[in-house]
């Protein structure tokens, strides 16, 4: 009887063991198959010529792997995002967080969700159809798909991450904290961005983080809004970002070519950037954990 | 002994998870290729389906490169490309055989006056010789350049046909026919160019040199951008019966009627 219990114990440990080792093998297996298909393709290029080549034209009868518009893009692009978005998604969680009462609080708490829900080919759809004509015609350009459009659908798009982790941040903070600078005779809103606000900052920084990690890695609705051109970044301009630049050409290039490798190599770019705010993610998370 | 037993365990899970790649089941069809060719291929595969239960047909949209390389790879029975096979893709044991002839329309936005163009002007407003409507009768208004991405079987097809490879100064490169007709749609100056099966009212399709594109002209070949459907097998190896069936079917005249109802012309 004993002896079953513990064979049953020993059976449940291993699948537990199985099911984590499942996660870890995917992580391994992309990173190892990324960092194998990536090399060769840089190697080939050069590194210099690579990362900061200007002109990209993979199909052409003498063509150019040069990925330095796409950093640049997908860097430009997601500060945008951020400069706009982080005040916006900041202000929203301290309302929400700090001043809104219940029934405010929980209806725009669940539009936050429901933001967080849409899928991205819907944000890209709205996008085409309302903000890249509205860009057209507002600053007279002749074309509205831009760096600009996506920087502002990127801007929506990250905002929920922003708002839940800075929300969550903020609720965490302890009420005696804001009891105490209450009654010394700060006004409510004073209390919160000297008192909770700065204690809840890793937690806040994690959100800007994070949104930063979600905007970099989202193509679809960029894809949708941005022209695709590999231009040089530029406000108005079409231009393309790493993620839109592997999933336009993947799906046309020829196995083994150049330019199917060069597109593992962007990937492997996107993927070391990815890693390091990732790092960076895990570093504030840390430091707001020890606080 | 606990650990002896928790390993086999793992041994015997990694095993089973493993084991879930089936081999291919009898009875079915499977096409890879050109996202241009899904509205005809998919009315012959549903036709098919219907004319011989219990048969699955399958068609994977990823464009004309990666169904060559598919059915080369032995991926799928039939691979699918909107441009005829280069001379190295046949020297490699694949056979084209054409299915039928697709138009593609220069699209413009209704709301632009100009209805006619011919190919050189095309040209030279693609490679950013001609950049404003004026130039060509038109409003004033800067052209914009709305293109496929690289690699696309239309956007290889218009190019070649009009002499523009590499030379295009996209303003935009969309990745699928229907994006192009959303965008050309919603901006009064844009030009771009779509398969003519899928060219719908809210673009306007302009003419060529004089032609207009119908299925009449692709046919008799007056309207000059137009670009085969192929089917790729391989050269040496015999396509399995049900995939034999398929093939046989499509290019036969009574499969004619569902080509020609997806705004394709059939080739024979």
């Amino acid at each position: 009887m004993k002896n079953r219990k513990q064979l049953l114990e020993t059976i449940i440990h291993g699948i537990f063991l199985v099911l984590g080792l499942i996660t870890v093998g995917c992580v391994l297996i992309i990173s190892i198959y990324l960092v194998i298909s990536g090399i060769p393709a840089i190697r080939e290029i050069g590194l210099v010529d690579f990362l900061f080549g200007k002109k990209w034209a993979s199909t052409a009868a003498e063509p150019s792997y040069g990925i330095l518009p796409f950093i640049l893009t997908s860097v430009y692009g997601t500060a945008g995002a951020i400069v706009i978005g982080v005040p916006i998604g900041f202000m929203t969680a301290v309302y929400l967080a700090k001043l809104a009462n219940p029934k405010v609080k929980s209806v725009v708490q669940g539009a936050v969700s429901l933001l967080a829900g849409i899928p991205s080919v819907v944000y890209g759809l709205v996008g085409m159809l309302t903000l890249v004509p509205a860009i057209r015609i507002l600053f007279h350009v002749p074309d509205g798909a831009s760096l600009l459009a996506a920087i502002i659908v990127l801007a929506v798009m990250i905002l929920p991450s922003i708002i839940n982790v800075s929300m969550t941040a903020l609720e965490a903070v302890p009420k005696e904290y804001e009891d105490a600078s209450l009654a010394l005779g700060a006004t409510p809103v004073e209390t919160y961005f000297r008192v909770s606000v700065p204690a809840a900052k890793s937690g806040i920084a994690a959100a800007v983080v994070l949104g930063v990690g979600r905007a970099i890695g989202e193509a679809m609705a960029i894809m949708m809004v941005a022209g695709n051109a590999p231009n040089m970044p530029s406000l108005f301009q079409s231009v393309r970002f790493l993620t839109t630049a592997v999933s336009s050409e993947m799906s046309y290039a020829a196995d083994g070519s150049l330019q199917k490798q060069a597109l593992f190599s962007i990937a492997l770019v996107l993927f070391l950037f990815i890693m390091l705010i990732n790092a960076t993610l895990n570093f504030f998370l840390k430091r707001s954990k020890e606080n | 002994m606990k650990k002896i037993i928790s390993f086999l365990l793992i041994a015997v899970f990694a095993v089973s998870t493993l084991a879930g790649c089936s081999s291919q089941a009898g009875g079915s069809v499977s096409t890879d290729g050109s996202t241009s060719m899904e509205s005809v291929i998919g009315a012959l595969g549903e036709a098919f389906e219907n004319e011989n239960s219990g048969v699955k047909f399958t068609y994977n949209p990823t464009g004309s490169g990666s169904g060559i390389t598919a059915v080369a790879a032995g991926r799928c029975d039939i691979g699918l490309s909107s441009r005829a096979l280069k001379d190295e893709e046949k020297a490699n044991g694949l056979t084209e055989t054409v299915l039928a002839y697709d138009g593609i329309a220069i699209v413009v936005n209704p709301e632009n006056p100009v209805s006619d163009l011919d190919l050189e002007t095309i040209a030279k407003i693609y490679t950013g010789q001609i950049t404003n409507w004026s130039e060509v009768g038109g409003n004033d208004g800067e052209i914009v350049l709305i293109g496929r991405e690289a690699g696309s079987g239309t956007r290889d097809g218009f190019e070649s046909i009009t002499g523009t490879e590499d030379a295009c100064k996209y303003r935009q490169e969309l990745t699928a026919t229907g994006d192009v007709i959303t965008t050309v749609s919603s901006n009064p100056n844009a030009i771009g160019y779509a398969s003519l099966a899928s060219v719908k009212d809210t673009v306007k399709a302009i003419s060529v040199g004089g032609v207009v594109p119908t299925e009449e002209t692709v046919k008799d070949g007056s309207y000059a951008v137009q670009r085969p459907f192929v089917l790729v097998t391989k050269t040496d190896t015999k396509l399995s019966e049900v995939a034999q069936k398929f093939f046989d079917f499509a290019l036969s005249t009574e499969a004619n009627d569902i080509i020609t109802g997806a705004g394709v012309v059939p080739a024979n």
